[in-house]
């Protein structure tokens, strides 16, 4: 089997790897490297063919592809290795890295760091138990947008699509653009989950219907898909007798979330935040094994790029001082918890001696409301949606103005964070 | 009209199934013509694939029956048939538990039952079941434990059975619906729609569809009443809740909803058992998850439908005896009818096939056994079990392995082309036989690649990949297809 | 007359109502929270625009398809015929990320360039 050493191992070659691998270089780490199942860089955005990437980081709209490019540029542009048409099969809490190619078989790959950046996979409609036959026809919407995007192919003519995030309506746009009919977009939450941009640009521009408080409650055919079941949905999510509209259609898409995929992580013995489905980290990115690191979709689903990236320069430099030995070891963690209305926050644990920018999502949409971040900041947003990541940056000097156990972050309606 | 090719045989099998694959792989232990005709694209997809592949102890069944003459020697038969086809065989163990008092009760007339049989079984009480499987439901008053029940995958035991069959003779149509059959003199007719099919012994193991090839041959006397059975599967990472399958106490129509662990690992729970009118109807429903979800849990707990990936339904052929129907037709000589194969059928499938074998011999066919048959089929590469140095040495051989196809399951490319040269040409074929698109993401990276591959070995474009057969094409159009040709908008 | 469009511009997805005369001109626009929504309002009114982002067909390199995209908005409603335009186009490789595929392209003074190196 062969052997390879290496001081930062990049697992995923996407925009999170991309970004920590040549951050983890620019720290100084001498070997790093970057394993790609794939048989090029650039992980899904190379399937994202629409724009809107960037806008923060680049102030362009550039498309997922152009924005990928610029970071696959500049690893060409660096003696930063890469692997592809590799899949890394295990990864051990001492840092091996066992993966195989058929160029060179098995290897073990011995790292100082690790970076896990392994990204997503789909919700399937197996894990929301869709009623129904099991035909041809139903794929979760990051498939399909594979098929018209890489490898040439509508998958039918006349679609439904279940889920208005980002992904469902962006395809819908797709589909339609490609002479195919959408014939409607299905969403449990009573409003749209994704951009508002998206529904303007990818429903309205096109007259598609949206249907909110609603979801698939039968798919019928056979062999092919041959139309869906959709019904309205009560507060707790059951089909309201009555309310049954039938669609005919040859495929069904499905955009109903994204799981980070930790497998290799939890073999590795990486402990993992419920809420998240990523890893439990700390304000260097570190998991609780010592030398690995996450950043990305993997450790919590982001909706902007720009936000991956910065969230993987951050994992890689901080991989990077640990592959050298020049990582500092605060010696008081402080946890960081969810507070009202805040569904998560990343990292988990913070050291107050380090600028430390927060990643958080909100439990419910809420207008004008007041960000409290532990007393030390507060922040003011007039419309706060689950599906807006927030960030909060906090300084040292600010930092160390902090008392008391735990580090609350919540987000207050401002009548009522005013009246306090 | 299309001209029909005539195809001679001696015994043609209607139905390549669980009990079809089964006798054909015994009749290729003689020299005889042996024919497989199959409607479905590959073998085992109809009840067979849906089965929950528990290889019962032998306690269950009312003595006197059919079922009870089959299924501990059936069970008996397992560990050497899947060493020798190298299918995987988990002899893990079955308990039956009892949630209340009566049920301990009925618990203790199978367990003697059981042990009149001379199924290897005892009791246990709820101290020494908890101790073996923690998971359990601390309030049960008993357990049944059979160390001799297991789980094996149907489909793959089907497609071994057929794969070993091939490989000493026999020969197999599929995509073959029989569509007519008849009588003329001494030899039987079937027709499908290429075919016209000629044999002096016909085995009818057309499973649902059983009363209706008999019907076509003028036997009327039996018929199947279909019953539906949904299952759901689990993720992986649940794998270790059991080691056992949980039983209830049967109830008047199935042996209750179970805890099964499968043979590949997935936990998995159900059947539920509804008669319907439809024998094709396989869809999944609300009802039938929430009944499955509280059954299960009354036998662990700790269930949780978070972690479910899949769910399926089938349809179990029972016939209206109650009972399996193992005869020569007293009507049509040379019909031999093997039906209604609902539970244990897949336990009992090894022993009725051998006895199958002497049906066909009473029929008037002179068996001779072959010198030659070769009872191994091709040991299976399952790269995902092996260690590190035998998958090393495994791509040294052939770098077809060192590409990963399904990263849930760990599936290379090179068992995927194995797969497609033994027979499948369908995703579910690959599913099924090499696990590529069974993980938890359900095929949602692997997919495109294995098309690719299937496009790739069979020559054919990637339009015209099914996922189970004609009309079954996942992709239907090329890009920009829709906009310069095809159905525009 | 009364028309709304949802502005697009910041996460407020403000409400903008759009008083129109019997001619469809613009008498007054009410409901934005800021400057930039008016102005976008009244373009999704009078000249709507978007940018295209679509595939074309490629030969020669490692993926059948090329990402393409128009380097500016072009009017909303040549979207549709702007799809069947793409449609008749096939490059071939190698490509570089910003290669002009059509100069402009339906005449409207965008180009239609390459998203990536093939």
């Amino acid at each position: 089997m062969k052997q390879l050493s290496v001081d930062v191992a990049v697992i995923g070659g996407g925009p999170a790897g991309l970004a920590a691998a040549l951050s983890a270089r620019a720290e100084g780490a001498a070997k790093v490297m970057i394993i790609e199942r794939n048989h090029e860089l650039g992980g899904i955005l190379q399937q994202c063919i629409h724009h809107g990437f960037g806008l923060h980081r680049f102030k362009a709209e550039l498309t997922g592809p152009e924005y990928a490019q610029r970071f696959i540029n500049e690893v060409g542009n660096t003696d930063i290795e890469t692997l592809l048409e590799t899949m890394v099969l295990e990864i051990t809490p001492d840092r091996k890295i066992y993966a195989v190619n058929s160029e060179h078989g098995m290897m073990e790959i011995s790292a100082k760091a690790i970076v896990l950046a392994m990204g997503c996979r789909e919700r399937t409609r197996g894990a929301l138990q869709i009623p129904g036959t099991r035909p041809a026809g139903v794929f979760s919407a990051g498939t399909a947008q594979r098929y018209a995007n890489i490898e040439g192919y509508t998958p039918g003519k006349r679609a439904v699509i279940l889920g208005s995030g980002d992904i469902g309506l962006i395809m819908a746009r797709r589909f339609t653009l490609e002479g195919a009919k959408v014939e409607a977009v299905v969403e449990i939450l009573p409003y749209a989950a994704g951009l508002t941009r998206n529904v303007v640009q990818c429903l309205q521009d096109f007259g598609i219907p949206l249907y909110l408080k609603s979801t698939v409650i039968d798919i019928h055919g056979k062999d092919r898909v041959e139309a869906v079941t959709i019904a309205e949905v009560d507060d707790n999510w059951n089909p309201i007798p009555g309310t049954e509209r039938v669609i005919e259609c040859d495929t069904l898409l499905l955009s109903v979330g994204l799981i980070p995929e930790n497998e290799l992580s939890v073999h590795a013995g990486v402990k993992l935040d419920p809420v998240t489905n990523g890893a439990y980290v700390n304000e260097h990115l570190m998991t609780t094994v010592p030398g690995i690191f996450a950043c990305g979709n993997v450790l919590h689903v982001h909706d902007l790029v720009d936000n991956v990236s910065k969230e993987a320069e951050r994992a890689g430099m901080y991989a990077g001082r640990f592959a050298m030995g020049t990582l500092s070891q605060p010696e008081k963690w402080v946890k960081v918890v969810p507070g009202e209305n805040v569904r998560y926050v990343v990292p988990h644990e913070i050291s107050l001696t380090e600028p430390v920018e927060f990643f958080l999502r909100v439990q419910r949409p809420a207008e004008d409301v007041v960000v409290d971040v532990a007393g030390l900041r507060t922040i003011k947003e007039r419309s706060v949606r689950p599906s807006e990541m927030l960030n909060i940056k906090l300084t040292p000097e600010q930092l160390q103005n902090f008392t008391g156990d735990t580090f609350v972050i919540a987000v207050k309606e401002r009548k009522e964070a005013e009246i306090q | 009209m299309r001209e029909k090719k005539t195809l001679t045989v001696d015994v043609a099998i209607v139905g390549g199934g669980i009990i079809g694959t089964a006798v054909a792989r015994e009749l290729s232990k003689y020299q005889v013509n042996v024919l497989v005709v199959e409607k479905e694209a590959e073998v085992g997809w109809g009840t067979t694939k849906a089965n929950s592949g528990i290889v019962h102890a032998g306690f269950h069944e009312e003595p006197g029956t059919l079922k009870a003459k089959y299924c501990f020697p059936g069970n008996q038969m397992y560990p050497k048939l899947c060493e020798e086809l190298d299918v995987c065989f988990k002899q893990n163990g079955i308990l039956m538990v009892a949630r209340t008092d009566e049920e301990w009760e009925i618990v203790q007339k199978y367990y003697q039952r059981g042990k009149d049989r001379g199924v290897p079984v005892e009791l246990l009480n709820p101290e020494q079941a908890l101790a073996l499987e923690p998971a359990l439901n601390p309030e049960i008053k008993g357990a049944l434990h059979a160390p001799n029940g297991g789980a094996v995958m149907p489909f793959e035991l089907a497609a071994a059975l057929m794969e070993n069959a091939l490989q000493n003779g026999a020969q197999l149509l599929t995509d073959a619906p029989v569509v007519a059959a008849g009588l003329e003199g001494d030899k039987k007719i079937l027709e499908t729609e290429g075919y016209r099919i000629e044999a002096k012994v016909v085995i009818n193991a057309a499973g649902l569809f059983a009363d209706d090839l008999a019907r076509m041959f003028g036997d009327d006397y039996f018929s199947i009443k279909p019953r539906k059975g949904e299952e759901y599967l689990f993720d992986l990472d649940t794998k270790d809740l059991v080691t056992r399958t949980i039983f209830p106490v049967p109830t008047k129509v199935s042996k209750g909803i179970l805890v099964i662990p499968t043979a590949e690992g997935n936990l998995m729970i159900g059947p539920t058992g509804d008669n319907i009118d439809d024998k094709e109807d396989l869809k999944t429903t609300r009802y039938g998850f929430s009944r499955i979800l509280e059954g299960a849990r009354s036998l662990v707990p700790g269930i949780n439908p978070r972690k479910i990936i899949a769910q399926f339904a089938g349809v179990r052929a029972a016939s209206d005896r109650g009972d399996f129907i193992v005869e020569l037709s007293p009507n049509i000589p040379g019909l031999i009818h093997l039906a209604g194969m609902e539970s244990p059928g897949l336990t009992a499938a090894p022993a009725i096939a051998v006895d199958a074998v002497k049906l066909v011999e009473e029929a008037g066919l002179k068996l001779v056994p072959k010198e030659d048959f070769e009872p191994r089929r091709k040991p299976m590469v399952r790269f995902r079990s092996l260690s590190h140095e035998e998958r090393e040495r495994l791509i040294q051989e052939n770098p077809l392995y060192g590409r990963i196809i399904c990263r849930c399951e760990s599936v290379t490319e090179g068992e995927i082309v194995d797969a497609i040269h033994r027979g499948a040409r369908t995703l579910d074929g690959i599913k099924f036989r090499a696990r590529a698109g069974a993980g938890r993401c359900q095929g949602g990276f692997c997919q495109p690649l294995v098309m690719a591959i299937i496009a790739r070995e069979l020559g054919i474009p990637l339009e015209e990949v099914t996922k189970r057969g004609r009309g079954s094409e996942p992709v239907l159009y090329h890009a920009k297809e829709l906009l310069t040709g095809g159905d525009a908008q | 007359m009364n028309k709304s469009i949802i502005c697009t511009v910041c996460p407020m997805s403000c409400n903008v109502t759009l008083e129109l005369d019997d001619n469809g001109e613009i008498i007054s626009v009410s409901g934005n929270r800021c400057p930039r929504g008016k102005t976008y309002s009244i373009k999704e009114h009078t000249a709507p625009e978007r940018t295209l982002t679509t595939t074309v067909r490629a030969v020669g390199g490692v993926h059948p398809l090329l990402p393409v995209r128009t380097d500016k908005p072009i009017p909303k409603g040549l979207l549709l015929q702007a799809m069947k335009e793409t449609a008749k186009i096939t490059v071939k490789a190698p490509v570089k990320m910003g290669d002009v595929i059509v100069e402009n392209f339906l005449n409207t003074g965008a180009n239609l360039v390459a998203s990536r190196d093939l």
